[in-house]
């Protein structure tokens, strides 16, 4: 078996006085769809913003491809290879969808103020290579019809396709989806499974975080399921849809059996 | 009140619609009509007041400002309420260096510049200074946010204010610095010290329509390249932290190092603004770096419409134009020039209210080729679902 693409090892997160998230490890394979699950409150976000350096560990370290991730700057995190959406939809609102796109784009591009000023080679090359790889991922997404609207007036499942492009755009390794179906209806998830299956056959690995359970277990590959900060299990759908601990994390047990 | 506040809607779809070819034109029309105002300026525009050349000298100097403050605030969202503060090092940079009031003055037999070029060599230098003083303000406030940041800045202003006004040694406190050098250029009989002296006082081409000359062709060369950074991954990346850092940075944007080049950018621009005053003024001194000015600027790109270059330079014309136009003008005894912190304030609650966005409200193009994504998109769109 090749190294694994991300490793978290013993990650651990306080707020003053709160564990929300204590000594979970776990990996992510290369090109696997991985479902990150749990009740309310488990650490699933926490967890995710340790990954993606919004938040800083407490303890434990988390190795990407090869590198810790350590005390990297967002951006920098970024640049390696690690994407990502928001559970609350954070757009750029005044740009228009193509433009978010090509923020995101701008990841992989070196241009900075004197080559602007100047039109340098460099700057009209990264320019085109943003439209071209702007437009194809918003047909990719499904919202190329959309692409001069300004974020803020896209209909909201096409904003969830907008920050899935955006992120692609900044050439991640592996794509964190926080909640990608919230609010959705069934037959929008339905779009949403096709597309996230999609992603991955491009060669993506997806780190995938959801309430809806039918959507999880319908296309992830593995499953981490986290309960009050802690790993509970951890294994393929089918394995985890019999697990007495999480189906007990999610019903919860009967009084006379505890 | 909405329609009434909005004329800049139409004008500005109506630009919008236009091709790149026809804004050239429409735009060199624009400007050369600018230009010859001053010669030959209509009677219901004229200042009788006061000079109106001079107006327009004014005018361009803010309206440079309200340009560099505009890639600041309207641009890359940081509300800077010291930008003066930039005004007054360019200014006194110049000063510095060509006043035979200053201990520095290199101007003359055996110093750095020959009296016929002084001024021109220290706009480069005033702007690098003034840069530099970007730099330094903005590395360790700019890791600020809001209103924070609006504080510091607006300490920063009344520092340099207070530095000129205490430093007497250097700057030679309250009196000001005066002589400041300023281009020798079109020197003849009649004027032995050239168009742009403050000797050339007479007529429709006075001195103050010869640095309103001179602003205006450097605004349009600010305008280009300023353009030029809006459309790429400077400007983008700006709107990005503007309107939500955390995800600009989530999303690969190193934005500390986007917001320090807009600081450093804007402050370049109002140095350059600075020197302009010290050369057309001849005379500096700490008063006229008032916080108050600061606050006129940002008055300026407020009223324009906060991330439209066109429409800033439109709010500076409006807070140069209308002072010196009611300047004397009395009603009931009053002098209306006297009020105009009263007219500005009360546009500015009325605009708030009605019209936030200001009179040009932005809509920023931050692609160099939009068009070839139209071209793309044109396929995408016969191909896509109904």
């Amino acid at each position: 078996m090749t190294a694994a693409l991300l490793e978290a090892t013993d990650l651990t997160v306080k707020f003053g006085g709160l564990t929300a998230l204590d000594a979970v490890s776990f990996s992510i394979q290369r090109g696997e769809i991985l479902g990150l699950i749990g009740p309310n409150g488990a650490g699933k976000t926490t967890c995710f913003n340790a990954i993606t350096g919004v938040y800083r560990p407490t303890a434990g370290s988390v190795v990407f491809d090869g590198e810790t991730l350590g005390r990297r700057k967002r951006h920098q995190i970024t640049k390696l290879g690690i994407a990502r959406t928001f559970q609350n939809i954070r757009l750029w609102g005044e740009m228009t969808a193509l433009e978010n796109v090509a923020v995101g784009t701008d990841a992989r591009h070196h241009t900075s103020v004197p080559g602007a000023i100047v039109r340098s080679p460099r700057h009209r090359r990264e320019e085109h290579e943003a439209v071209e790889r702007s437009v194809a991922l918003l047909e990719f997404v499904g919202i190329a019809h959309r692409s001069e609207e300004k974020a803020k007036n896209l209909p909201y499942g096409d904003q969830r396709r907008l920050e899935i492009a955006r992120a692609l755009a900044t050439g991640p390794k592996l794509l964190c989806l926080d909640e990608p179906a919230a609010g959705f209806n069934p037959r929008e998830k339905a779009a949403l499974i096709e597309l996230i299956r999609n992603i991955r056959d491009e060669g993506y690995t997806v780190l995938l975080i959801e309430h809806d359970m039918r959507l999880v277990m319908g296309v992830t590959d593995r499953i981490v399921v986290l309960e009050f900060g802690r790993k509970i299990a951890d294994g393929p759908p089918d394995e985890i849809r019999e697990d007495p601990a999480v189906i007990a994390a999610y019903l919860g047990i009967p009084d006379d059996q505890s | 009140m909405n329609t009434l506040l909005a004329p800049g809607d139409g004008l500005r779809r109506w630009w919008s619609e236009r091709s790149r070819g026809q804004k050239w034109i429409f735009g060199v029309l624009g400007f050369g009509a600018l230009a010859l105002l001053p010669l030959y300026t209509p009677p219901f525009l004229d200042t009788p007041g006061i000079s109106f050349g001079g107006t327009m000298a004014q005018f361009a100097m803010v309206a440079i400002i309200a340009v560099g403050l505009n890639v600041v605030v309207g641009q890359a969202g940081l509300l800077d309420l010291g930008y003066v503060g930039f005004y007054a090092v360019g200014a006194y940079t110049v000063a510095l260096l060509t006043s035979p009031d200053s201990p520095w003055n290199q101007v003359g037999h055996g110093e750095w510049f020959a009296e016929d070029w002084a001024w021109l060599s220290c706009v480069p230098i005033a702007m690098a200074i003034t840069a530099i003083s970007g730099l330094i303000l903005g590395t360790p406030t700019l890791r600020l946010r809001g209103d924070y940041l609006a504080i510091v800045t607006l300490g920063f202003g009344e520092i340099i204010r207070l530095l000129a006004d205490n430093l007497s040694g250097v700057t030679n406190g309250p009196r000001g610095l005066n002589e400041v050098a300023y281009p020798r250029v079109g020197q003849s009989a009649e004027l032995p010290e050239g168009v742009f002296s403050s000797g050339n006082s007479s007529g429709n081409a006075n001195y103050g329509t010869w640095w309103f000359w001179l602003g205006l062709i450097l605004i349009v060369a600010i305008l280009l390249l300023v353009g030029n950074l809006e459309r790429s991954r400077v400007g983008r990346a700006w709107v990005a932290i503007r309107e939500d850092e955390d995800a600009a940075e989530v999303m690969g944007v190193n934005t500390f190092r986007f917001k320090l080049w807009a600081f450093v950018i804007g402050a370049a621009i109002g140095g350059l603004s600075g020197a302009m005053y010290a050369g057309q003024v001849q005379y500096v001194a700490p008063p006229t770096f008032n916080i108050i000015n600061s606050m006129l600027f940002l008055c300026a790109v407020v009223l324009g419409g906060q991330g439209n270059k066109l429409g800033v330079i439109f709010g500076a014309f409006v807070i140069v134009y209308l002072p010196n136009r009611l300047l004397g003008v009395e009603v009931f005894g009053i002098n209306l020039g006297d009020l105009k912190y009263l007219f500005f304030g009360l546009a500015l609650v009325v605009l708030m209210i009605f019209r936030p966005q200001g009179l040009f409200p932005a809509r920023q193009h931050l692609l160099a080729y939009a068009n070839q994504a139209r071209r793309l998109l044109g396929g995408a769109e016969r191909k896509a679902p109904s």
